[in-house]
């Protein structure tokens, strides 16, 4: 048996649907196993059976070669199966070492020992290369570093067999490969990874071998050497999918989005945005690159009427926004697809329908003094459904039940609908699946060819490079670059994201 | 749809098993306590069935309920615990009863007049706290409890210094601010049903109307569920948390104008509260915030209470299991996740078979 885990035949249903039909995952010592899917293909849910927080209704779990029941993640957690949560579970206000122990603290005479947990962190985090300060704040460190803390933590609790979920959703390049290093030095060490993803390059760099489930089926294991993109994402998709971007050369016309030296503070009255300037022309997609937190998610805000300006001048369309409430950019001709589409796209308790008319339902005819005809919306609502392609068993379905790529696809239809002169999307394909993004990246190059102004902010470099004409590269709050995007490369981004300078000769700021 | 369906029978279920579960539980305590559970609530369908005078009586009970669980609800669809409408109750009702003493005008005119003031009270009184928590962040149930004492204290005080007419009351309002029904009296062997009632079964439609057709619902409704998402469509989240506090209070202060100028016809010194408003939290949970089901909660609520007394005078059991079972419901309801839970797996288990 040279299996350390084995789900044979697991079949996981809830009320109404089957999450988890007939799937066998099988998992060798020491390798890196990729389980693939499109979100809602059921691989969280067989996830957390294998962690012990759902029950199958049939098939079996065999741990080492012996049949096990896990029936809560203690148990998963004696048998050494440790979760590396896509949302770390973390307590801000507490030291990487108080978050290690949490739950299981080495005590001495009833008082926690904390000396020892130290060094103990120490010692494990020196043994896999974790680069982890026992001592700090988890407020006062950054991203790689609290997911290398979760890391630790399940290692502390003797883990042997982890599982990343989704773990480079949030990462920058660099902290991609010291994660895959990391990664590396796990298997050298012995342990077994269960890397759960959508993302195909990951795989074809760092796993053995990649189960495919598609729609709660399991569609089979491959090895990974001899696959491709390609053929992996065909087994995801069940078709042939698309990855370029298929778009013609910009032809950029008049300034429509014009940043002059913005300042804006955050929460903190931290000038997070820090003398910025930006322009977006008609006809071009200028694309924002950079990492997690140096000033875009304040910049999009001061743009949309979210934050205010501390100083310096927003124009769109040649007027001044600086100042406007969030309606008035609305009406100024602003499409925003915000980057947190449960926060502030949707209210996910309202139907589909009312969120499609949510920026439009004061208008004529939709509401007449003060009253709202609630037909006239949903005829449009139905209309736009139609039109985008939004999945949903009824325009009065509550958006919260209907998948995250309609869900989204909805929020477009809602802000492209309105014909806006600049449209603003953050992070669009959060998320969401292959089929999705090539829907939602083909809708941004449309907008661009009708003539519009589209200022597109993601961390995805691909997503930057693949639809982008421009690339601006922010870094501690500024614009450090404006590169032309067919000129540049990962590399050469994921410097300058780093605050590196352009090499010498090239540079023109 | 199917989701929909399921959501909307979920919403019906839990509050008839809640209910179901309570009235269970109370028949233990009666057998526990010695009595037969059977005559025990026999007698009290009796007490609110059994003659007109009984009926009418329950009819008067729940008139207030409807005004304060309107009041709660308006307020929790826009994402706000409204936990003064006890004081903007007891300021409506001062200043209801004010309004039909110090003014004389046709009837026609008066009652109209004197409910507005009532409701203005409580409105004004609902905007403080609501203004506090759009302006400053005051978390509004800290500040809608204690304006409640201030409410009660600052009545109690006016009451006696300017207003007191016989022992602890002012004089009785107007004839022409009464909203007294002769007929509807004499209808109901004469109890003190009066023509409030009809007011109240308004006001059930007029939230309805505010909610679900007018543009300002959808916004409050928006608010309630989520405020970054309304920020983002260009909702003014401070104003509508103003409003809906306002309008609140005005269900509230309404309510108070029907106790002063219907069922007593005047304003005394309270002891205490009247707990009409805090019945209110319960009437609007038990009615999940909908015009129908707050009638329909006002209605058991109204009746239970009134059904109490016959229970003592001829089961012999105390007034205080109908308050326990009350207790009950609600706490039933407010677990309603396990009920759920427990309805999602008898479904599923079906489903296996």
């Amino acid at each position: 048996m040279d299996y350390v885990i084995e789900m044979n035949n697991i079949r996981k249903e809830f009320p109404g649907i089957v999450a988890n039909d007939n799937i066998t995952l099988q998992v060798k010592q020491g390798e890196i196993h990729a389980l693939l899917g499109e979100n809602g293909a059921g691989k969280s849910t067989l996830m957390n059976v294998l962690f012990g927080l759902y029950q199958p209704e049939r098939g079996e779990i065999k741990v080492r070669g012996e049949q096990v029941e896990i029936n809560d993640p203690n148990k998963a957690n004696d048998l050494g199966i440790g979760m590396v949560h896509q949302h770390f579970m973390l307590v801000q206000n507490f030291t990487v070492t108080e978050n290690i122990i949490l739950g299981s603290e080495p005590t001495r005479r009833g008082a926690v020992n904390l000396k020892k947990a130290e060094k103990d962190v120490q010692e494990i985090s020196d043994r896999y290369g974790l680069r982890v300060d026992p001592k700090a704040k988890i407020e006062d460190i950054s991203v790689g570093m609290q997911q290398r803390v979760e890391i630790l933590k399940t290692l502390y609790r003797g883990a042997e067999i982890l599982i990343f979920d989704e773990p480079t959703a949030s990462l920058t390049p660099q902290e991609i490969k010291e994660l895959i290093n990391i990664m590396h030095n796990l298997i050298n060490e012995g342990k077994s990874i269960i890397l759960i993803t959508h993302k195909l390059k990951e795989i074809l760099q760092v796993c053995d071998r990649c189960t495919v489930i598609r729609r709660g089926q399991g569609i089979g294991t491959v090895d990974v050497e001899g696959a491709t993109e390609s053929s992996l994402a065909e087994m995801m998709v069940g078709r042939e999918v698309n990855f370029s971007v298929e778009k013609t050369p910009a032809s950029p016309k008049d300034v429509v989005l014009d940043v002059q030296d913005l300042v804006v503070e955050d929460a903190r009255k931290y000038d997070i945005v820090d003398h910025l300037n930006l322009q977006v022309r008609a006809g071009e997609i200028v694309g924002l690159a950079g990492v997690d937190g140096n000033g875009q998610t304040e910049l999009i805000e001061a743009l949309t009427g979210l934050r205010p300006v501390k100083s310096g001048k927003i124009s769109i369309s040649g007027s001044e926004t600086s100042k406007y409430k969030p309606r008035k950019v609305t009406e100024a001709g602003v499409g925003h697809i915000p980057q947190d589409r449960h926060k502030h796209g949707l209210v996910l308790d309202f139907t589909i329908g009312e969120n499609i008319l949510l920026q439009t339902y004061y208008q004529k005819p939709f509401s007449n003094k003060g009253i709202l005809n609630y037909n006239k919306m949903y005829e449009k609502a139905k209309e736009l459904i139609e039109e985008y392609d939004v999945r949903t068993p009824h325009e009065k379905t509550p958006a919260r039940s209907l998948s995250g790529g309609n869900q989204q696809k909805a929020i477009i239809a809602r802000e492209i609908d309105r014909s806006p002169d600049l449209l603003i999307a953050a992070q669009p394909t959060r998320g969401l699946d292959v089929g999705a993004i090539e829907f939602i990246h083909s809708k941004l190059v449309e907008e661009r060819d009708k003539g519009r102004a589209v200022l597109l902010v993601s961390l995805e470099l691909d997503e930057v490079l693949n639809v982008s004409d421009k690339i601006a590269v922010i870094y501690e709050g500024k614009i450090v670059e404006v590169v032309e995007a067919d000129q540049t490369d990962e590399q050469e981004l994921g410097l300058l994201m780093a605050g590196g300078q352009k090499e010498a000769g090239e540079a023109t700021t | 749809m199917m989701d929909a369906v399921r959501t909307k029978w979920m919403g019906l279920l839990i509050p008839i098993i809640s209910i179901l579960l309570a009235f269970l539980a109370g028949a233990v305590i009666m057998v526990l306590s010695g009595n037969n559970p059977i005559t025990g609530y026999a007698a009290l369908v009796s007490g609110i069935f059994g003659t007109p005078y009984d009926f009418g009586e329950t009819l008067q009970r729940m008139t207030p309920l409807i005004f304060s669980g309107l009041a709660v609800a308006f307020a929790f669809r826009a994402g706000l615990l409204n936990i003064g409408v006890e004081g903007q109750l007891i300021v409506g009702w001062f200043t209801a009863v004010i309004a039909g003493i110090v003014v004389d005008l046709p009837t026609l005119i008066h009652i109209p007049f004197a409910i507005a003031a009532g409701a203005l009270a409580g409105a004004l009184w609902g905007a403080v706290p609501g203004f506090l928590k759009a302006r400053f962040e005051v978390h509004e149930v800290i500040v809608t409890i204690m304006m409640n004492y201030i409410a009660m204290h600052v009545t109690n005080s006016l009451i006696r210094t300017y207003f007191l007419e016989s022992g602890q009351r002012t004089a009785i309002v107007n004839e022409s601010a009464s909203l007294e029904s002769t007929f509807l009296s004499e209808l109901t062997n004469f109890s003190r049903l009066h023509w409030g009632f009809f007011i109240a079964a308004a006001a059930c439609v007029v939230m309805w109307f505010i909610l679900w057709k007018m543009k300002r619902g959808f916004e409050l409704r928006s608010v309630g569920y989520n405020k970054n998402a309304s920020m983002y469509a260009g909702m003014s989240v401070k104003g509508n948390i103003v409003l809906s506090m306002t309008i609140s209070g005005a269900f509230a202060g309404a309510g108070g104008a029907m106790v002063g100028l219907g069922t007593y016809g005047y304003a005394n010194i309270l002891p205490a509260f009247t707990n009409i408003g805090f019945d209110g939290i319960a009437v609007a949970l038990l009615g999940a915030s909908t015009s129908i089901g707050i009638f329909l909660a006002a209605f058991l609520f109204g009746g239970l209470q009134q059904g109490a007394n016959m229970m003592q005078a001829t089961a012999g059991v105390s007034p205080e299991l109908v308050e326990i079972v009350i207790a009950l419901i609600i706490f039933f309801v407010a677990s309603g996740y396990v009920i759920r839970w427990a309805i999602d797996r008898i479904a599923s288990r079906k489903g296996e078979k």
